[in-house]
């Protein structure tokens, strides 16, 4: 029997793993998206689980997803519905219909899809006889069996078999996509290093999807999405925001020759800056596990006036507790980087689910006028980048520095060129040349008006700061009123004056015309690809995207005043765009917020976009 | 070869002179913490350390103004965290000696979790207490350490609070090091400052202090002459534990009762053989935390060094697994790792 197989070419693909949370859908999406990206496709990830462990199995609450958007060209978020969904259990393909397009290929482990499943999935009769799959390419897979038959003989106990069905799915999809299995090959190897016979059991059904898809009639046709092309030439490595904002942060540490100190502690989605750091013992990087966010970051502020570059990681909640302490850092004027990996508020919120929800806590969340610099990354990669910076500028303009990222970018990943040490901008410390004979903790930069850092050990430059305001230059304690006048309106102007820093805002699209889009942060891939769309279909739309939300950019009336509306785009109810009526207070601002716990869909942009220009 | 000598050579003499600088003290005349003070500043000389290589932390209150009275590097913290900014320091350097000045409100209240920490993971900084059982700095309202039934300006009608007892806090989380000092005792202070610096990881040292303005004579059981001599038990590592005014009086450990019990020597056929022994260097907590629970006015106060236990500290534990890792590392450096792994070239 020989099998006719088209193959069809795709400038890009959404494919969707879902299944249930011990399922190992995070692993599998993971393993599709690194071999994608290894065989030079761009590739952008979304993981999207409960923030249960293990919820209850079957049920639509312990759904674990793992969308993977790979292209050809360029791509910029991890797309919004899905040309393949895998389904693992009915509730995985409930929960998922509709985030898939019409038509799409659906696979599911036909094991699975049993009455007690469907009463667990909450679905009153099989999906197969309510007409709900009609439409779709659906590729009913006995997937557990068969990879209990792949390994029988083994030796291994049902539940290891079990578990790496999630493998042979995996295998189904390099068929589907025309990928090699080498790369997970490797995975396996170094993964199971000690332990031989998973190797060979997870090689074995990995092979076994694949071999199976290939005799499989309803999969008739092979998908080829080739590498990707038009990208600047360099290496590359896939990465997650959470991993780039770590290395990002070593990078800055190596080029200011300050050793690296991370004061945190475990808050999702923010922990894998803490477990990257706390792996890099060979570096020197020091990473303390804090038994809360408010010894997180004044151990931090303690290793800062030690003369380490130091830094504190956390959430939205953490933030909220390390406030009081932020506002210590801004009164004794000591370096720090505070990365918020923002998710779902208030409180408790939705700690596995995305939202630009602390912009106005970065900027104002403190007692007192407290003044810090707050950057956003836009992209999984770009943490690298927007840590460094975040290091780079805290150290020379003697400041707390809060770097905003979010889920999306954090637990996402896309690829990263990888830059050489030499490429990054030079940091140079405020740190006072060895042989001072005089000093005084205020005395200042007259550039920039960062204050000279001198630390303990350093001979003859002994001094005290403090919480308590201090006497100009001088640094004693001072209740004097015109003092404290002057003391703020130094730190003010000390924090204003870092815009010598800040690149100009840049448009994309249409440089002027009837619609500018704004957004900051992680919102850029959706925002960009709406935007690049409606421009190439002749619309007269640009996208100003945001990096730096305090200081900004100084060319910001200049781009704003080139467009008849003005939209900003935010998963918040509005804080940038209440920051912008505050900050350029001539332009009348348009809103669209989503709060959902998700990233904007780049269709339900263009809709906005849409319904904006023509009205 | 003495290795302390050679390490001093090159350490310049230094008096206490060094140590005390320009500007006022500004804590109200008769306060406790001055003894503290002066004793501080009279021991740094000792301690063998150059003056830029000593920092001292606090929080807030009366006696987290501590820094600004001592000319060495200082961080006048927020309220409760010293032992979070103190953490920070040693570990970013371990080079320095790092003291902690701290009140009953400030450690056992709001920095109540820093302090139960810091002591858990055996950083390597001295932590001093100035308990004057009392918020003095916001005038007057109970603190975690005030005797239960006292009337404050929050407790008009008596507190209704179990208070802390800082030692038993710090061996319950698994201090290595305590010390109960009064502030009568300038002596005392001194030669407990000097063996908690020597100790490797976090020592606790509580002086009970008293406060002049809102909780004058708190300690005057232990302290007033009348009664001082049957309240006060001056423990020494390796003697007998014996207090009075002769030192007639001593302590026995009385199996029936498993309690301590204090006794006359020469009475009813007790000898000085029966008196216990102080050991401060017992791994085992149990005679630690039974000396803890004396107090008058049945039971004398254990005063000076009740615990000082060597257990590796968690500063040079961090370092020996750093050089552990550097050796052991995969990459060659940073960039080495950046480029090793997954990558592919576009």
């Amino acid at each position: 029997m020989v099998k006719k197989t088209r193959v069809i070419e795709l400038a890009d693909v959404v494919i969707k793993f879902a299944g249930d949370s011990g399922d190992g859908m995070q692993l599998t999406g993971t393993q599709f998206s690194e071999t994608s990206a290894l065989l030079g496709n761009d590739v952008a990830t979304f993981p999207d689980y409960p923030s249960e462990i293990r919820a209850p199995q079957g049920t639509v609450a312990g759904v674990s997803g793992f969308t993977v958007h790979i292209g050809h060209k360029e791509i910029y978020t991890s797309g919004d519905l899905a040309d393949v969904l895998v389904a693992m259990n009915p509730a995985a393909l409930k929960v998922n219909m509709k985030w898939i397009k019409r038509g799409a290929t659906i696979i599911l482990d036909s094991d699975n899809f049993n009455e007690k499943n469907y009463e667990r999935a909450g679905y009153t009769e099989s999906p197969f006889n309510d007409n709900s799959l009609v439409g779709y390419n659906v590729v009913k897979a006995p997937i557990t069996t068969l990879t209990q038959k792949a390994l029988e003989g083994m030796g291994l106990d049902n539940k290891t078999v079990v578990r790496s069905k999630n493998m042979f799915a995996l295998g189904m999809l390099y068929w589907l996509f025309n990928k090699e299995l080498t790369p997970s090959e490797k995975y396996f190897e170094k993964k199971f290093k000690s332990k031989p016979a998973l190797i060979e059991a997870n090689k074995k059904v990995l092979r076994a999807g694949y071999n199976f898809a290939f005799t499989l009639q309803e999969m008739d046709v092979i998908y080829k999405v080739p590498p990707l092309q038009d990208a600047p030439k360099g290496k590359y490595r896939n990465i997650t925001g959470n991993v780039a904002t770590a290395w990002g942060l070593i990078a800055a540490s190596q080029k200011s020759g300050l050793p690296l100190f991370l004061g945190s502690y475990p808050i999702t989605p923010a922990s894998e800056i803490l477990h990257e750091l706390s792996n890099r013992l060979d570096f020197g990087v020091k990473a303390f596990q804090a038994e809360d966010e408010i010894a997180g970051i004044c151990s931090a502020i303690g290793a800062s006036f030690a003369g380490n570059l130091a830094v504190t990681t956390t959430s939205g909640p953490g933030l909220s507790l390390k406030s009081e302490a932020i506002g210590l850092a801004v009164m004794t004027e000591l370096p720090i980087v505070i990365v918020d990996v923002q998710r779902g508020g208030p409180s408790t919120g939705l700690p596995t689910k995305t939202e630009q929800s602390d912009l106005m806590q970065a900027l104002y969340g403190r007692n007192g006028e407290a003044p810090c610099i707050v950057i956003a990354a836009s992209s999984s990669s770009d943490c690298f980048y927007y840590a460094y910076m975040a290091a780079k500028m805290a150290l020379e303009h003697m400041t707390p520095v809060i770097l905003l990222t979010d889920g999306y970018l954090g637990n996402g990943s896309e690829p990263l060129k990888i830059p050489k040490l030499s490429e990054l901008p030079d940091i140079k410390t405020m740190l006072v040349p060895e042989g001072t004979k005089e000093y005084y903790p205020y005395k200042r930069d007259p550039e920039t008006l960062a204050r000279y850092w001198a630390v303990p050990g350093m001979p003859g430059l002994r001094h005290r700061v403090g919480g308590l305001e201090k006497l100009d230059v001088i640094g004693t304690v001072s209740h004097d009123p015109l003092n404290h006048q002057k003391m703020t309106e130094l730190r003010q102007e000390k924090v204003l004056r870092a815009v010598k820093d800040v690149p100009p805002l840049k448009v994309h699209g249409a440089q002027e015309g009837d619609l500018l889009v704004v957004g900051w942060g992680g919102t850029y891939g959706s925002l960009l690809t709406a935007v690049l769309e409606l421009h190439q279909e002749g619309k007269k739309i640009g996208l100003a995207h945001f990096n730096y939300i305090y200081p900004m950019p100084t060319n910001v009336e200049e781009i704003f005043s080139r467009f008849k509306k003005i939209i900003v785009c935010e998963l918040n109810m509005g804080q940038f765009a209440n920051f912008l009526r505050m900050q350029h207070q001539k332009f009348q601002y348009h809103q669209f917020n989503k709060v959902q716990g998700l990233p904007f869909m780049v269709f339900e942009l263009k809709e906005k976009f849409v319904k904006m220009l023509e009205s | 070869m003495d290795m302390t000598n050679h390490n001093m050579t090159d350490i310049p003499v230094l008096t206490k002179q060094d140590f005390i600088p320009e500007g006022d003290v500004k804590w109200c005349p008769g306060c406790g913490d001055y003894v503290v003070l002066n004793a501080v500043h009279s021991i740094l000389p000792e301690i063998g350390k150059k003056v830029e290589d000593i920092v001292f932390v606090s929080g807030i209150g009366c006696s987290s103004r501590f820094p600004y009275y001592v000319n060495t590097y200082g961080f006048h913290g927020i309220h409760g965290r010293a032992p979070a900014i103190a953490s920070g320091i040693k570990i970013a350097n371990p080079n320095l000696s790092v003291w902690q000045i701290t009140g009953d409100g400030d450690s056992m209240a709001i920095g109540g979790n820093h302090f139960i920490h810091v002591i858990r993971r055996n950083i390597d900084i001295n932590i001093i207490i100035l308990n004057n059982k009392i918020y003095g700095l916001t005038k007057g309202q109970a603190s975690p350490t005030t005797p239960l039934g006292s009337e404050t300006k929050s407790s008009p009608y008596g507190t209704i609070e179990q208070p802390f007892r800082p030692g038993l806090l710090t061996i319950g989380a698994r201090g290595q090091f305590f010390a109960r000092l009064l502030d009568t005792n300038p002596k005392m202070i001194r030669d407990v400052l000097l063996a908690a610096e020597k100790h490797k990881g976090t020592s606790v040292i509580e002086v009970l202090q008293n406060c002049v303005i809102f909780n004058n004579q708190v300690h005057a059981i232990v302290t007033n002459k009348e009664t001082r001599d049957d309240h006060q038990l001056h423990l020494v590592h390796g003697e007998p534990m014996l207090f009075g005014p002769n030192k007639e009086k001593g302590i026995i450990f009385n199996p029936k009762t498993m309690k301590l019990e204090k006794v006359i020597v020469g009475e009813n056929g007790i000898t000085i053989d029966d008196i216990l022994v102080h050991n401060e260097k017992t791994q085992d907590y149990t005679m630690h935390l039974m000396l803890l629970q004396l107090h008058p006015p049945d039971m004398p106060l254990a005063l000076g060094v009740i615990r000082n236990v060597d257990k590796s500290s968690y500063d040079e534990l961090l370092e020996r697994k750093m050089k552990e890792a550097k050796e052991k590392s995969k990459y060659k450096s940073f960039e080495d790792m950046l480029f090793s792994g997954d990558v592919y070239e576009l």
